[in-house]
């Protein structure tokens, strides 16, 4: 599964990195997300499905 | 509407979600609103952009008059707009990743033991909220913004009297000014002198941007000391009441520390304290659970209720601190989530773990339904709790 993103929606709430820490982090600068990798498979794509439901700012999404 | 028991929404919520889920009320300034209660419709409204949170509008649906704070000063994060609001919000959001937080937990662990020593050597009974439940996010507060802490009494004056619904206009207008001109004072000093914490870094960061804005960070520095003060302090009071009246519940706590996190989000959403800082007013024609909502129309998105929706939480007025309920919106939802959110729920997290392995014998000291709630506050809470603990 793809990790989509889109840093101009993102407000830096940080949910996906407590989701994830493994696929998200935040920028130093403006706390916008950062991937650490764009391929996820198995419980690590259940979690970031999670992070992308969780995500208030609707920056994250997926592709099969 | 009061609470029930007085923890659970009230009942009126669960009626209102099941019979008419989107409805129109009378505030208590006159205007009319819409309520959500479904979690679905309030996360829709809160991620939805023809919904405004521009506080100055004089249509916008506040339950109280809010022409003081309206005079006061520029309008902060949580009264911003696109385009304005995301590099408003992305100027400061680095100061609180879950990074920085993290780097923080050493020094706020530090800040809970020493309340809890004061607290112990204050001697039975004591109040909690004068030990702990104030003294720890105010701490923490006032040393990442870089405001003295030998102030903190008149910044909980103030920030009690501006959340209380109970405060004359004239009141609210005085605590304004009072809080306005301390921190416009110590802004001046940290521009002539900048300091390595949060307001003295942004200091620098306007300076290195070319976009020096004195009032702006006047407004941000009142934001987060009112912020800062009263939904940390209120959690932690209520959140010990929850816990030791749930006995099972403390004991999964105590059991297995690695629970506190679910712990923390289910308190977070089981109270849902600041219910009506999701109201926000619609700038076009919105469609939400079926009702077309008008461009001009005020909204509120009922957190309380939409946190309690058995749609989404089996038994919601139920503490269950294993559900992993982090899917609530107590720190609301969409591009004003609460800035702070991180900061709180590792505070939340440090105070419970050390509290109760600190003070396994910890008490409330009155009956539960006499304790000191605050019934009428835009934040819910609790003004006194006294405990014992031998």
């Amino acid at each position: 599964m793809r990790v989509i993103t889109d840093v101009d929606r993102c407000v830096g709430a940080g949910q996906c990195v407590l989701t994830e820490p493994s696929v998200f982090d935040q920028r130093e600068e403006d706390g916008t997300v950062l991937l650490l990798t764009d391929e996820v498979r198995g419980e690590t794509a259940e979690r970031v499905r999670e992070a992308t439901h969780l995500c208030p700012a609707q920056a994250l999404s997926t592709s099969d | 509407m009061e609470r029930r028991c007085p923890y659970a929404p009230p009942a009126e919520y669960d009626r209102i979600r099941a019979e008419n889920p989107v409805t129109q009320v009378e505030l208590p300034t006159g205007k009319r609103a819409w309520v959500l209660t479904r979690h679905e419709d309030v996360r829709a409204m809160l991620a939805d952009p023809r919904f405004s949170s521009d506080r100055a509008n004089p249509r916008f649906p506040t339950l109280v008059d809010n022409t003081p704070m309206r005079a006061a000063f520029k309008p902060s994060l949580i009264s911003m707009d696109p385009p304005e609001h995301g590099p408003a919000r992305r100027a400061v959001v680095g100061e609180f990743t879950v990074r920085r937080m993290e780097a923080l937990r050493p020094r706020i662990q530090e800040i809970v033991d020493q309340a809890i020593d004061d607290l112990l050597a204050a001697g039975e009974p004591a109040d909690l909220v004068t030990h702990l439940s104030l003294p720890v996010p105010s701490l923490v507060i006032c040393e990442l913004l870089g405001v003295p802490y030998a102030d903190h009494e008149f910044f909980q004056l103030h920030s009690g009297r501006l959340l209380s619904r109970d405060t004359s206009p004239e009141d609210r207008r005085h605590s304004v000014d009072q809080l306005t001109s301390y921190l416009d004072k110590l802004i001046v000093e940290k521009e002539a002198a900048p300091t390595d914490d949060l307001l003295g870094r942004q200091i620098l960061k306007q300076r290195e941007e070319d976009n020096v804005d004195h009032e702006a960070l006047v407004s941000l520095a009142f934001l987060l000391l009112i912020a800062g003060h009263e939904t940390t302090a209120n959690m932690i009071s209520l959140g010990v009441v929850a816990l030791i009246e749930h006995p099972e519940q403390l004991a999964l706590l105590r059991e297995d520390p690695g629970v506190t996190l679910s712990a923390v989000e289910e308190l977070l959403r089981y109270f849902t304290i600041a219910e009506v800082a999701t109201t926000r007013l619609a700038v076009e024609d919105v469609e939400i659970g079926g009702v077309r909502i008008k461009a001009g129309e005020g909204v509120i998105g009922l957190s309380n209720a939409a946190n309690h929706d058995p749609a989404v939480y089996e038994r919601p007025d139920e503490l269950d601190i294993a559900r992993g309920a982090r899917n609530h919106v107590a720190f609301g939802f969409g591009a004003h989530q609460c800035l702070g959110q991180n900061l709180a729920r590792m505070e939340l997290q440090i105070v419970f773990d050390t509290l109760f392995r600190r003070v396994p014998s910890l008490r409330i000291a009155k009956p539960v339904d006499e304790l000191d709630y605050k019934r009428n506050a835009t934040v819910y809470g609790l003004h006194s709790l006294p405990v014992t603990w031998s």
